[in-house]
């Protein structure tokens, strides 16, 4: 019988697999940042522990920056404090570091793949969930806690139980204005927040095909939205010619030997999938959430749902507590609710393919008096490249702020933050109640859709704005 | 970490569903780089309504907490173990959780009980008609018990993880006795490494 990506990447990282216990499974890069980490180094302190594979981790700063200009000093002590810890705990232990400012400074999820260090069939860890991103490689990339972080420092492998394996198929191609993002939230919404659990899923299918990798790594990204650790997209030309020439990859004869390689990386025919789903592309619209968790999603075209049409009383519950933290009226359309702010950015959606295509949408058009717009590039390499292509100028003409990279808006722990009842528009990943800042009100949607709707100051598809 | 075999105490219905780890604990407390206090955020958002169940009085000191279906689900933080633990939970009751978080909290000793979502009901309303129920969840033959009610419910663990619980095992000692073959299995990989990519400042070469 034939193997899944997954179970090839996996056989090739086993250490040793004793009996009635956990695989002892390699880690061929760990990424790390300032958040989740700064207890596993003094976990390796306190028990006289070194890091093992200094040349297989890398850091960078990214959750607490601010995304103001580098001459503005940090003002949050507590922030600014774990920046510090992190700088010194990768002199002490010898690793590369991107700290705040650098040239290849960015949201973790943005450098490793645009440094191809990311490369198909590594398995790759970081202390952050999204870690799912890389996968769209052909990697197999999760996220683990600050205990499984020193871990990996100290050993350079993890424990783990095998997962069970999902192919998650969507078939045939997307109607235009239908994003990767929209895909998606639409996998999202079919599988729930739970329906991936304990799965490694791998997107298949016409429509996932004919992504970009950019495109790719926002459906892995949002692979732990439905539960599901890891994320995979089998290798092909897209992610060669995506790699080709990237600091991390090597040149001539010895790429196209490891381009050769790399192609190995894909399921078998005859590979058997623990559970299967099937998405028809044709039925896919550009979504938003409407609720508390990502699974909550609408078309743009509907409205916000209404109770009664929800038989089990627990979910009903759950939808009329939601509802209430998001200030909606059920039924109401969702072209009918305006925004106070629109965030385009994050380790979902903020790579230079996001940023062209909103800004394509942005192009000659003004921002709605009442809306603060924010573009948050996921790395100075983008911002670099955005600049050399006009696209800064494009969105500070439109009345967008351009601002320095960093997880910024997404998650609230820098001073891009939503005050409380304030509706965003964002391009992110997680709609959670105060994720954004303590009762902020966050919908889900593509780029483009974020860009359309910063415009019109209420919920818009591109098509809508006038010449 | 600490060996668990038992934890015994009252139990907190929390009645909510998807709660993910932001609602555990916000991610404003995320940026304290040391591993203790952060019993004081835990559930911040919900806090300061007086009406949230942990400030009802009769709940004050419990250590065991029962939820909805999905708890811990979202980000990878492990300070959402953290936060419960401090606070002074040991145990966690739901029908389903998020993978992460279960990994996180085998890690640090918190006990993570899955049982049927009928049965996580028949507890909910046990404890809800009292409240000073004494719960029992027994690690070692891997049963939650409400004596006085003579309710019982057995639950499963994986074997590695009940045996990390009983004895208190530190996962990288455990690793580390498989140094030998960590080392073999280095020297046969062919995944590359960052070596000669970057320059001392961090710049691509």
């Amino acid at each position: 019988m034939g193997r899944t990506l997954f179970e090839k990447i996996w056989d090739e990282h086993v250490v040793v697999a004793p009996e009635g216990e956990p695989t002892l499974l390699y880690v061929d890069l760990h990424l790390v940042h300032e958040v989740t980490s700064p207890q596993a180094f003094d976990g390796l302190r306190l028990n006289g522990r070194g890091v093992r594979r200094p040349d297989r981790t890398l850091a960078t700063a990214d959750h607490n920056v601010p995304t103001d200009p580098i001459s503005v000093p940090i003002k949050d002590p507590i922030s600014r404090r774990q920046l510090e810890v992190l700088e010194e705990n990768c002199e002490q232990f010898g690793i590369t570091l991107f700290p705040r400012g650098h040239e290849n400074q960015g949201i973790v999820h943005v450098i490793g793949p645009e440094l191809g260090v990311t490369q198909p069939g590594m398995t790759i860890v970081c202390g952050d969930s999204h870690t799912s991103t890389h996968g769209a490689f052909g990697s197999l990339a999760f996220g683990i806690g600050t205990s499984e972080v020193e871990h990996v420092l100290a050993t350079q492998t993890l424990p783990q139980q095998r997962a069970k394996s999902m192919s998650v198929s969507v078939e045939g191609t997307t109607p235009p204005g239908v994003s990767a993002k929209d895909i998606a939230l639409a996998i999202v919404g079919r599988l729930g927040t739970g329906g991936g659990t304990g799965h490694v899923i791998e997107y298949r299918g016409e429509a996932i095909r004919n992504l970009s990798m950019e495109g790719r790594m926002t459906v892995c990204n949002m692979s732990i939205e439905a539960g599901a650790r890891a994320g995979l997209v089998a290798v092909d030309d897209t992610t060669i010619d995506y790699l080709r020439g990237r600091p991390g990859v090597p040149d001539g004869e010895a790429f196209e030997e490891a381009a050769s390689r790399w192609r190995a990386f894909t399921s078998d025919p005859d590979a058997v999938f623990d559970a299967e789903v099937t998405l028809n592309a044709a039925d896919l619209t550009p979504f938003v959430t409407w609720g508390t968790n990502p699974a909550q999603v609408v078309a743009l075209d509907g409205a916000v749902p209404h109770l009664d049409s929800i038989g089990d009383a627990d979910q009903r519950e759950a939808t009329e507590r939601a509802l209430t933290y998001m200030g909606l009226e059920p039924g109401t359309p969702v072209r009918d609710i305006s925004v106070d702010v629109v965030f385009i950015g994050s380790c979902t959606n903020s790579r230079i393919e996001d940023l062209r295509a909103a800004a394509e949408v942005a192009r000659g058009h003004q921002v709605s008096s009442h809306v603060r717009a924010l573009v948050v590039p996921g790395s100075h390499r983008v911002k670099k490249q955005a600049e050399e292509e006009g696209l800064d100028q494009v969105f500070l003409q439109a009345g967008f702020e351009w601002r320095e990279p960093g997880c910024s808006m997404c998650l609230g722990m820098n001073p891009d933050t939503l005050n409380p009842g304030q509706r965003c528009a964002s391009t992110s990943n997680r709609n959670f109640e105060g994720r954004q800042g303590r009762g902020g009100r966050t919908h889900l949607v593509s780029p483009v859709v974020a860009a359309a709707t910063a415009i019109k100051g209420r919920f818009a598809a591109p098509n809508e704005l006038s010449e | 970490m600490k060996p668990v075999s038992i934890v015994e105490g009252r139990c907190v219905p929390l009645d909510r569903s998807d709660v993910d780890t932001y609602q555990i604990i916000p991610s404003d407390w995320l940026k304290r780089v040391e591993r203790t206090g952060f019993g004081r955020g835990l559930f911040s958002e919900w806090r300061d309504d007086p009406d949230f169940v942990l400030n009802h009085q009769e709940y004050v000191g419990a250590t065991i907490l029962l939820a909805g279906p999905r708890f811990g689900t979202g980000s990878s933080r492990e300070h959402a173990v953290w936060a419960l633990m401090d606070y002074g939970f040991e145990a966690i009751i739901a029908p389903s959780f998020g993978d992460i978080f279960s990994n996180n909290s085998s890690k640090q000793g918190l006990v993570i009980v899955a049982l049927d979502a009928s049965d996580v009901d028949e507890l909910n309303a046990l404890v809800k008609r009292n409240p000073s129920l004494l719960v029992v969840v027994d690690v070692e033959h891997l049963r939650v018990e409400v004596p006085e009610a003579g309710w019982q419910r057995s639950f499963d663990l994986d074997p590695m993880t009940r045996q990390r619980l009983l004895n208190g095992w530190d996962d990288i000692g455990i690793t580390m006795r498989r140094e030998d073959a960590i080392t073999r299995y280095e020297a046969l990989s062919v995944a590359p490494t960052l070596d000669g990519i970057f320059d001392d400042a961090g710049h691509a070469r």
